[in-house]
């Protein structure tokens, strides 16, 4: 770790402690370290894009004509359709009116994918990433955070959607997806009785409730999508990735119809992803909120804590 | 009218007709999903709280309020009136919105009275009032101890608690937010 000598005006600057700078620096040299072992490639695609990927409840900051990533999905298949077969990328996303204490409007995303992979096949990543953070940043696998204790070298707990929400909240939104339901109750009941003492991988979201992942062969009506809470904070996303541009093109739509119900302003057509997705292999991507680990990592209450103001 | 995305704390917002603030305020949005926007909102009248969310979509009640300078004149007993510092208009304000804070109230003084939909609902002294104590123990001499306190009343029979070393006579000063004695001004 490099020595970090403070100005002497240091302590009059709201900035996070050096302490959390020199855990971040440590973090992604961490997992730049993990990706290059494994044969990926680190990409950088444009921040400033003419097209985002329209998502029914991101809304884009924009930027004269364009607009800043919400994140580098869309570039990042462009990519995978040219060859690639491992790629990975740290870098900052934006979105607009995102603001709280797991949310800040600019946020720095890592995103990594893999070709001829499904979403099961990117657990062993996110567990050894994680194990390999806490080793190299808490020298064990023992995190504690906002009092709570966690074992990250323990097995995750894995509970599909259908089953946390039958048990936690009454009902099955496989069964019978209700958005408005569905939000309010993964917020208010079931994510509260989520176990807390130790990682635990939400899977087998309801197809309407899926982003871009590929819906299950064998039960349409599930998305393969993944979620990784740890202690309560929703930290990783994952999915089985779309390969089909005639279906990326109906799930564009819909989030397009949605934007222009609220007056959002729109969102033109990403023709280059939209050629580049029929030569898109198999694959699937994760992304994960490195400002929100580093939340868990120095043990501070808010996003914010850990971000220069 | 508001949209969800202006929430945040301290903001007042109206809600079946009546005013609130939002005293506690929680952004959180899972993967994928909408926005839900949790508050705990404090009723303006009643003083009463509630855990409220809201959505994205929603739209959310600007309440009518207003503050104006006014000035305090004379009091009937069950009501106190007020007269506003440019217009000369006198107002009633019912002696249950003041509560204990009637008794800080002097000829002339400066204050904030606030009304929603035209009616007035709350009144803002300023922070400090400077009041004579009218009766306690005596003091003992010498003792400036201020962790240790007796009962004093004012004029107007309002009970507080002040140092043994405060006499009748003295003039203290007055925290109007906490009702407590703050320091003393002058020997009387």
């Amino acid at each position: 770790m490099s020595e970090y000598q403070p100005g002497r005006n240091s302590t009059k600057i709201s900035t996070p402690s050096l302490e959390v700078l020199a855990v971040r620096d440590r973090l992604l040299q961490t997992i730049r370290e993990y990706f290059r072992q494994n044969d990926f490639l680190e990409v950088t695609t444009p921040s400033l894009v003419a097209a985002p990927a329209p998502e029914p409840h991101i809304r884009p900051v924009s930027c004269g004509a364009a607009f800043l990533r919400t994140s580098p999905e869309l570039e990042m298949k462009i990519v995978l359709a040219s060859g690639c077969r491992r790629i990975f990328q740290i870098g900052p996303c934006f979105r607009r009116d995102e603001q709280g204490r797991f949310h800040h409007p600019e946020f720095t995303m890592l995103e990594w994918y893999r070709t001829y992979a499904d979403d099961r096949d990117l657990i062993a990543d996110a567990r050894i990433i994680l194990q390999r953070i806490a080793h190299s940043l808490l020298e064990s696998n023992l995190l504690s955070w906002q009092g709570m204790q966690l074992d990250l070298g323990v097995p995750w707990e894995c509970l599909s959607v259908r089953e946390a929400f039958i048990q936690a909240a009454g009902w099955d939104p496989v069964e019978h997806f209700d958005e408005d339901r569905f939000n309010t109750d993964l917020v208010e009941r079931v994510e509260p009785w989520l176990p807390h003492d130790r990682p635990v991988l939400l899977k087998d979201y309801p197809a309407a409730a899926g982003g871009l992942a590929r819906l299950d062969p064998d039960d349409p009506r599930v998305a393969r999508r993944w979620e990784l809470y740890v202690a309560g904070i929703e930290l990783i996303n994952a999915c089985a990735e779309l390969t089909d541009p005639a279906e990326y093109q109906a799930r564009f739509d819909a989030a397009h119809r949605l934007h222009d119900q609220r007056g959002w302003e729109p969102i033109p057509e990403n023709s280059a992803f939209l050629e580049a997705a029929s030569y898109l292999p198999p694959c699937a991507g994760a992304a994960l909120g490195i400002d929100r680990l580093m939340m868990l990592l120095t043990d501070r209450p808010d996003i914010h804590d850990v971000l220069i103001p | 009218m508001y949209t969800a995305s202006d929430l945040r704390k301290g903001l007042k917002i109206e809600v079946d007709g009546e005013p609130y603030e939002i005293v506690e305020f929680q952004f959180v949005k899972p993967g994928k999903g909408q926005a839900l926007y949790r508050c705990r909102i404090k009723n303006m009248l009643t003083g009463a709280t509630l855990d409220k969310t809201f959505r994205s979509a929603d739209k959310i009640g600007q309440p009518d309020l207003e503050e104006r300078d006014m000035i305090y004149s004379y009091s009937d007993g069950d009501n106190f009136v007020f007269m506003d510092a440019q217009t000369y208009e006198q107002v009633e304000v019912p002696s249950e919105i003041l509560g204990e804070r009637r008794f800080f109230l002097d000829e002339n003084i400066e204050v904030k009275v606030l009304f929603h939909n035209g009616h007035p609902i709350d009144v803002t002294l300023p922070y400090f009032v400077e009041k004579v104590i009218a009766r306690t123990e005596p003091g003992a001499r010498g003792d400036t101890a201020t962790n240790v306190l007796k009962s004093a009343q004012l004029e107007n029979g309002y009970e507080i608690q002040v140092p043994l070393f405060i006499n009748e006579g003295d003039v203290v000063r007055i925290d109007t937010r906490t009702g407590k004695y703050a320091d003393r001004v002058s020997k009387g």
